[in-house]
């Protein structure tokens, strides 16, 4: 609570950016608005910003679009949990056991240097059009991010508090609970916002690839009928959640990392 | 098994073992220890050779000699944390084969969980023995309030003064009650004030469960006030023990008070000036 509080104080000691954010917002719309209306950018290819809110309207006041962005945030968040989990696990073996690191080190080289998104079809076959394709494809998306943020962090912890904690009685296993994990949160938590995007591009390049349901897939029908406005309308809905979701993280991620130092990062750039 | 006893109970069980038969808290016999050079760059370093040093039970011992002479390397030897490529360690008796589990060490640098509240810093130990939690902290506490951090138990590692952090980490390592302390350079990063207050505050803690005590420290004047003996270093490489001093000034002490003693200042003078000379030794070595 009190961290909230603060955090308001710290606000309102600057001045506030989100009526610029959101004026700049208008004025893009407005821009798109008057560069359609007038024709010199053809409707047809460009869509009608009016038209493309009077369709996510539409969508959210019949809730037709629950069904479908319910399944594209489960696929997200499944792809997010099990990537982030695996990625945890792996990098704090492979980083703690260096002998399986230099066994292993050119097969991840290799799969994480692949273009993934070229396993969708594969993984469709596989596991069918349902949800865990495309929970399969972000979790590869994901993994390798944590995986590495954590594998490389592992090396950097520090050996004093490794030795302070042998010093206090720490077995083997109570250094991984009390040293590394903790000290790999830090590490997962800076790669949790790029991988929750990846989750995202998972779910959706799955659905877009092949599926019944999910938003990916309202705008793969939209497209089949050059419905740009429904196009533009899936990608607005789509940012909008990825935002929340990424909203999401930084919540979680202030409760759980309380223990640092608040980095001043407006004071860095100003 | 907890090593924990009720203070007053420990103290004179400890009184009555140790004197029919003292065996010695620390002997570190002929201990070489050498670093393997990496790769065909650098030559393999050998920081200390037949090194040779006795504490006895409830002895404060400080360590002093020029900087990267091994003073640290020696506590790494003694806690175990560093393996003697030559020579034998034994700790009250028995010969140490890995970790010094009699030994507690305070570390030349912080080494506070940043991710614990001081409460839950000092806990740890007792915590990684299988104590539960709540006992855990309970007794945490007491010792906050044993180091005079009693009202700042709920602060992280960052949001404290590098003088309360040195206490939490001296809380935290006093806990387990261990018989015998190492400490490299605790208060090096003090200022003066804080420092001497911490001296005082370490002799007291010392005064009251006379454990033995392995000190490092750069400071000579820190050295003679807090110690029962003070072992000069040589030179490195190959550095080892050159001079012993028996530091006779009367107990309990105050750092401030007693540097103003004449045996004070003639012990200050004589050990001051064996160190001296591998000071310029560690000095000229530098400039080749
Ligand atoms: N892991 C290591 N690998 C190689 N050389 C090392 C290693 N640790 C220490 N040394 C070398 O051993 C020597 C002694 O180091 P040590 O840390 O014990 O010095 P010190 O007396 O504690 O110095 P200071 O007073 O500055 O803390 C130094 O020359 C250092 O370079
Ligand atoms: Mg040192």
């Amino acid at each position: 609570m009190s961290n909230a509080m603060s955090e308001r104080a710290e606000h309102a000691s600057r001045r506030p950016l989100w009526p610029w954010q959101v004026l700049l917002l208008v004025g893009l719309f407005l821009f798109w608005h008057v560069l359609t209306r007038s024709e010199v950018l053809p409707p047809f290819f460009f869509g009608e910003p009016l038209q493309v809110l009077g369709r996510i309207w539409d969508w959210f006041a019949s809730g037709r679009i629950f069904p479908h962005l319910g399944v594209t945030l489960l696929e997200t968040l499944l792809a997010f949990v099990l990537g982030t989990v695996l990625g945890l696990a792996c990098g704090l073996w492979l980083g703690l056991s260096p002998r399986a690191a230099r066994l292993l080190d050119p097969y991840i080289t290799a799969f994480n240097s692949m273009p993934r998104v070229i396993l969708a079809p594969i993984f469709a076959v596989w596991f069918g059009l349902g949800i865990w394709s495309k929970v399969l494809l972000g979790v590869t998306l994901v993994f390798f991010i944590v995986f590495f943020s954590v594998y490389h962090g592992v090396r950097e912890v520090s050996p004093v508090l490794l030795n302070n904690a042998r010093m206090l009685g720490a077995t083997r296993t109570q250094l991984l609970r009390h040293v590394y994990l903790p000290s790999a949160t830090g590490w997962v938590f800076a790669s949790l916002h790029a991988s929750v995007g990846m989750a995202f591009v998972g779910a959706v390049v799955g659905e877009y690839l092949g599926s019944a349901r999910g938003v990916g897939y309202l705008i793969l029908q939209a497209e089949g009928v050059f419905d740009v406005n429904t196009v533009f309308a899936g990608v607005i809905v789509l940012t909008l959640a990825a935002l929340g979701l990424d909203r999401l993280v930084t919540l979680v991620e202030r409760r759980m990392m309380n223990w640092r130092p608040k980095v001043q990062e407006h004071d860095l750039h100003g | 098994m907890m090593r924990g006893h009720p203070a007053n109970s420990s103290i004179v069980a400890r009184f009555m073992s140790s004197a029919p038969q003292s065996v010695p808290a620390l002997v570190l016999d002929q201990v070489t220890c050498t670093f393997p050079g990496r790769g065909s760059t650098r030559a393999a370093y050998t920081a200390v050779q037949a090194a040779s040093l006795t504490v006895h039970d409830g002895e404060f011992v400080s360590l002093v000699g020029p900087t990267g002479c091994g003073k640290s390397t020696l506590l790494n030897l003694a806690a175990g944390l560093q393996a003697p490529t030559a020579g034998t360690v034994h700790a009250f008796g028995e010969r140490l084969r890995g970790l010094n589990g009699q030994a507690g060490y305070l570390f030349q640098a912080d080494a506070l969980f940043p991710w614990r509240t001081a409460l839950d810093n000092v806990a740890i130990g007792l915590e990684l023995r299988g104590m539960p939690r709540s006992q855990a902290r309970e007794r945490a506490g007491d010792w906050l309030r044993r180091v005079r951090l009693g009202a700042h138990a709920a602060k992280y590692p960052h949001e404290m003064s590098g003088g309360m952090r040195k206490r939490a980490a001296l809380a935290q390592t006093l806990i387990l009650e261990p018989r015998m302390l190492l400490m490299d350079e605790p208060f090096s990063a003090l200022d003066v004030q804080t420092r001497q207050l911490m001296e005082n505050e370490l002799l007291e803690l010392w005064a009251q469960e006379r454990r033995c005590v392995l000190f490092v420290t750069h400071d000579l004047e820190e050295a003679i006030a807090l110690s029962d003996r003070v072992v000069v270093l040589s030179a490195g490489p190959a550095s080892r023990p050159i001079a012993h001093y028996a530091v006779d000034l009367p107990r309990p002490r105050d750092v401030q008070e007693i540097a103003l003693h004449p045996r004070f200042v003639e012990l200050h003078r004589a050990i001051w000036s064996a160190l001296k000379q591998e000071v310029m030794k560690a000095h000229e070595q530098r400039d080749v």
